[in-house]
């Protein structure tokens, strides 16, 4: 009878494992998603989303990614149809609270410098120094650099809206300059016309009916019709004409530290 | 059962845990299997029995982790988590449900496993028909295979008290076997009294 009754015992199913293991965050899990210029590799743990990455080897993406968090990450067909969907508003530009970004790994400056770079505007991009000083760490342009250089979740944290303070579009971890152009592009950035109007010596835009000024790519600048345009080499330059600083884009002085 | 598993928990609790999982997830299903009486509902029980282990084995000191007999702690949080479902009602509304799918899984294959699952299915009928109190400790020591110090732990009632409740389980499953003989009309084994 006790062998009988030895022989009733059920296995557990396979998927119960996966399971507990996602549950609980030992294992994170990852799919691909279609992004702005190609499909892209995004993991994420209890916490949030961990890693972006644009598609291209799996078996590379999830060898890099224990050697990076110390988890095992598993492929998954799709993500959980909430975040799937915060994260493809979040890449159209469009307002929303999550998805859940799960920085817990940075310095507290890294996530400071990611999460004032979350507030760019869509087809808008800011001065690396822009976001030094609004972090109040003016003199840190170098670090901005690095800590978004080191942005473990671009697209999402939309790190290639930062720029060089003399209009370049600067380096890009997600592919390299073209790439960096080219999502921008997808936004609707100029960044040709915004690097030839760098280098003509100009930072800012202003219109001589607000007189207000802006960064060139504010959406109040490109509201300016050309007859109202004025165009300034420095804040300073702003200023001394008598014009105040845009409150949404909040232009500032280049810092002579700037990258 | 892993021997380390408690010193392995203890001292790097992410990489260990995965391993416990494996050892344990056949044990903690069953018991959850024979709480709910529905797979699915099973395996919802078993995970969140066993992410709550987790949350606490997250917790607990060093020291705590090592001691710890683990399989009787893992089946008290599926008890008392699987009591609280049941008590929430969760569970009646699936019958028709269990039904279905038991009639799906057991559908007769070749005849040898049909007919051990035909065994296996009668067995736990029997199991199910008795009281709770000794269908369970039954089900934990023989289907299970708790030993009783880990029963006594799981259903947190002493050592002693948990080996009758399973002696006199085994006893009502003799008994109504003796019946089922006699409503089938079959002969009586001599001195089987």
């Amino acid at each position: 009878m006790v062998r009988a009754l030895r022989s009733t015992a059920v296995p557990a199913p396979v998927s119960l494992a996966d399971r507990v293991l996602a549950g609980v965050g030992v294992v994170h899990t990852w799919a691909e998603i279609e992004g702005p210029i190609g499909p892209l590799y995004v993991a994420w743990g209890t916490g949030g989303i961990t890693a972006v990455e644009r598609a291209g080897d799996p078996d590379g993406f999830e060898t890099a990614y224990g050697l990076r968090h110390g988890r095992t990450v598993r492929r998954v067909p799709a993500m959980p149809p909430r975040m799937a969907d915060q994260v493809a508003r979040r890449l159209r530009g469009e307002r929303t609270s999550g998805p859940a970004v799960d920085l817990g790994r940075l310095t507290a400056f890294e996530q400071a410098v990611l999460r004032k770079t979350m507030e760019i505007p869509y087809g808008e991009v800011r001065p690396y120094a822009w976001v030094a000083r609004e972090i109040e760490r003016p003199r840190a342009v170098r670090a901005v650099g690095s800590a978004l250089a080191g942005n473990p979740v671009p697209f999402v944290i939309p790190c290639h809206r930062v720029v060089r303070t003399d209009g370049h579009i600067g380096e890009y971890g997600a592919g390299g300059p073209e790439a960096k152009s080219e999502v921008l592009g997808v936004e609707g950035v100029d960044t040709v016309a915004l690097e030839r109007l760098a280098a003509t010596g100009t930072r800012f835009t202003g219109s001589d009916t607000t007189r207000i000024y802006c960064f060139p790519s504010c959406r109040h600048a490109r509201r300016i019709t050309p007859v109202h345009e004025v165009r300034f080499h420095t804040a300073q330059e702003a200023r001394t004409a008598g014009y105040h600083p845009c409150r949404v884009c909040r232009p500032l002085e280049a810092s002579p530290f700037a990258a | 059962m892993c021997a380390d598993c408690p010193a392995r928990l203890a001292d790097d609790l992410d990489a260990a845990f995965p391993e416990f999982l494996a050892h344990h997830q056949d044990l903690a299903y069953g018991v959850a299997m024979r709480m709910t009486r529905h797979p699915a509902d099973a395996e919802d029980l078993a995970q969140e029995a066993f992410i709550r282990a987790y949350r606490a084995l997250l917790g607990y000191e060093p020291q705590r982790r090592r001691e710890l007999h683990a399989r009787g702690w893992l089946i008290a949080i599926v008890a008392n988590l699987g009591r609280n479902r049941a008590r929430r009602g969760r569970t009646a509304e699936t019958d028709l449900d269990s039904i279905a799918s038991l009639t799906l899984d057991e559908r007769p294959g070749p005849e040898g496993i049909a007919a051990g699952r035909e065994a296996a299915r009668d067995w736990r009928a029997r199991l199910d028909a008795l009281p709770p109190r000794y269908g369970h400790a039954v089900a934990l020591r023989h289907v299970s295979g708790l030993s009783y110090p880990e029963l006594a732990e799981a259903l947190g009632r002493p050592v002693n008290t948990v080996k009758s409740d399973v002696h006199r389980g085994l006893r009502m499953l003799r008994a109504g076997l003796l019946e089922e003989a006699v409503d089938a009309g079959l002969p009586r084994k001599a001195g089987a009294r």
